[in-house]
């Protein structure tokens, strides 16, 4: 009697097609197909009916969807740029420090030390509009109104902006700095007697070299904050009145608070192409910045 | 008209003073060698004179304009590097025409330059390319063009064929030389390679720890070395050393031979120690000699080792203790241990005080 027997590479690599099913592609497939469904949390049964594209179209028509998706590409965008400006500027400081350096790096890092949630509680104490410590140097000084930073539509966009560039900053700055410390001395050297001031030192020859490594801050950076959630929940729970909704707020919101599991997964692979689109663009521009510099294999 | 003067300078990095207060004075188109083992401060003189050092003490005056103050780009000069530094994300052709576009020269003329430079070079074919894809030689003519674009007051060579292999480096070598010919411009070249320094100079400035210590055409530091230093450090192989003794008018060296005095007798003490010195050029075996006018000496030597080369074979022999290399020209085969009679041309040797290891001349 004659056994089939399974391929040899099927067997070496089912441990893991196991693992990689168990763990990633049967919850993909499983919130795909609940995205058709009218799926709510506390009525299972929901989860065999069929809708179709019933909740895409929904989505797709709904302005406050469309709302929090615009508003988190521009928190990403505002966010992503003052983060690499603050970064980059740090870095290029941190890099003329001859003393004490690696202290300084430490304590660049602090930040990104602590949980999202706590910096959240932090920052909204700060800048709550009563006992906040904004308000109160701001009262010190004579200013007489007591400004409401997390009540304010711009305000509170602004705070959560504040908190989170102040959490993650260091992510590029401290990629940035493995740039410049990366960086041969000598093409630096050929621009100064080449002619170069300074800024065109920079310009031309400094920041030609750091972009692979501003775009891959700005890959990990795009995924982290297109997922903003935690600083934002802590903060303004994206209220009042929906002024701060984000993607995933609203996602959360819909999900656990409506109990609306079918619709917030298809909520979820619609702001998944903003991820997918952000990390193409970036890649692109990575692969490029390293063909530029002739690294490219 | 660019001479280049260096005056009194000094460098410090801290407590540890570098360079000791050199004087130089660099005439208009010479080509001047600063050579010297590493660590002898010939390249942070170099770095002061393009500006990529401060100055701790003393002046440095481009075509009579103390530059002392002014950076790089204010100096008119340009620089070869040991590792090229060419912008790695610029094509050959905008790294050559880099100085001149920041200078913000019109785009003809930068073209008509780049092009010039790029004939001169044999760069032609390579112009689209990013330096990643050049050979080390290709990348080494585009830093020499990238310096030749601007018509600078001076080029500066740091080290610039170090990275290179030996047959690529004596090829670049000629180069330069033709390209000096060409510019005219003044060049100041460092190396720790003596033979790059006697075949390009018109001037070698030797140093050690921070002072010159012989300034000359390769020539004069070949044939009349102001010290031990100088002696073996031009010349290949390095002129041997051997210890002695003046007595009575002569020589005596350790191991009891006496060779007579080849400099004027009021120049030396009786019982002076000296290093007694000659060029491996200067022994040679009877009958494989070069006719030479003067006077000579021979003495038997044993041969302990040789090293064939093709026109000439260089002999290793025990004299006075010490190991001698001596030079056999139409050489036929030596056995080791073989005992050869040599020819000692005295009017070619040097005596040094053995204390302080400057030359005795008379």
């Amino acid at each position: 009697m004659t056994r089939r027997r399974l391929p040899e590479w099927f067997v070496l690599l089912l441990p893991a097609i196991i693992v990689i099913a168990a763990v990633v592609l049967i919850p993909l497939l499983f919130s795909l197909y609940s995205s058709f469904t009218p799926y709510k949390l506390t009525r299972p049964s929901t989860l065999w009916k069929w809708v179709g594209t019933y909740n895409y179209e929904k989505i797709l028509s709904d302005a406050k969807f469309w709302a929090a998706f615009g508003r988190t590409v521009l928190f990403l965008t505002i966010v992503l740029n003052l983060e690499l400006l603050l970064g980059l500027g740090i870095a290029l400081m941190m890099n003329k420090v001859t003393w004490g350096q690696r202290t300084l790096r430490t304590i660049l890092m602090f930040p990104m030390m602590f949980s999202p949630i706590l910096v959240g509680f932090q920052f909204k104490f700060i800048f709550n509009d009563n006992i906040g410590l904004v308000n109160n140097v701001l009262q010190s000084m004579g200013f007489d109104a007591a400004l409401p930073w997390l009540v304010d539509g711009k305000l509170a966009m602004f705070s959560i902006m504040f908190a989170e560039i102040w959490m993650s900053t260091s992510v590029f700055a401290i990629l940035i700095l493995a740039g410049l410390f990366a960086m041969p001395r000598d093409p630096l050297e050929a621009a100064k007697v080449d002619g170069c001031t300074p800024w065109q030192s920079f310009r031309h020859i400094t920041l030609p070299f750091l972009m692979p490594f501003i775009y891959i801050a700005m890959t990990i950076r795009s995924l982290d904050v297109a997922r903003a959630y935690d600083i934002v929940q802590i903060m303004t729970g994206g209220g009042p009145a929906r002024r701060t909704e984000l993607l995933w707020t609203l996602m959360s919101r819909t999900g656990y608070v409506d109990a609306r599991m079918g619709l917030a997964n298809a909520m979820g692979y619609v702001s998944i192409i903003l991820s997918i689109l952000f990390t193409i663009y970036f890649f692109r521009k990575l692969s490029a910045a390293r063909a530029e510099l002739g690294m490219a294999g | 008209m660019t001479e280049v003067t260096l005056s009194q300078v000094v460098k410090k990095y801290g407590q540890h003073q570098a360079v000791h207060g050199i004087d130089l004075d660099i005439h208009d188109g010479e080509f001047v060698v600063l050579v010297g083992p590493s660590g002898c401060g010939k390249s942070t003189t170099l770095r002061m004179i393009a500006g990529l050092e401060d100055i701790s003490g003393g002046e440095v005056a481009i075509g009579g304009r103390v530059v002392n103050d002014l950076p790089p780009r204010e100096r008119n000069i340009s620089m070869v590097f040991q590792n090229y530094a060419l912008y790695p994300h610029m094509t050959v052709r905008e790294n050559l025409g880099f100085s001149l576009r920041i200078a913000k020269q019109p785009e003809a003329e930068i073209a008509k330059a780049v092009d010039e430079a790029a004939s001169i070079l044999g760069l032609n074919e390579l112009m689209d390319r990013k330096p990643a894809a050049l050979s080390g030689g290709q990348r080494q003519r585009v830093a020499m063009g990238r310096a030749i674009v601007r018509h600078p007051d001076v080029f500066l060579f740091d080290e610039p064929l170090s990275n290179l292999d030996a047959k690529l480096r004596t090829q670049m070598r000629v180069e330069i030389k033709k390209l000096h010919q060409k510019v005219e411009s003044t060049i100041i070249y460092v190396t720790h390679d003596q033979v790059e320094a006697m075949t390009l100079a018109d001037r070698i400035v030797l140093m050690r720890d921070g002072h010159i210590v012989q300034v000359g055409t390769p020539l004069e530091l070949f044939n009349t070395p102001v010290d031990t230093f100088v002696a073996t450090f031009i010349g290949s192989p390095p002129m041997n050393l051997v210890d002695g003794v003046v007595r009575q008018g002569q020589i005596t060296l350790d191991g009891g031979i006496t060779v007579p005095v080849p400099v004027t007798a009021g120049a030396l003490r009786e019982g002076q120690a000296v290093k007694f010195g000659f060029r491996a050029d200067n022994l040679m075996p009877v009958g494989h000699a070069v006719e030479d006018e003067g006077a000579v000496y021979e003495l038997d030597l044993p041969v302990t080792l040789t090293e064939p080369l093709g026109t000439e074979t260089l002999l290793f022999t025990k004299m006075a203790g010490g190991e001698v290399q001596a030079k056999m020209f139409n050489p036929r085969p030596v056995a080791p241990g073989e005992q050869l009679r040599f020819r000692l041309m005295l009017d070619k040797c040097h005596v040094f005080d053995a204390t302080s290891g400057l030359a005795v001349r008379g």
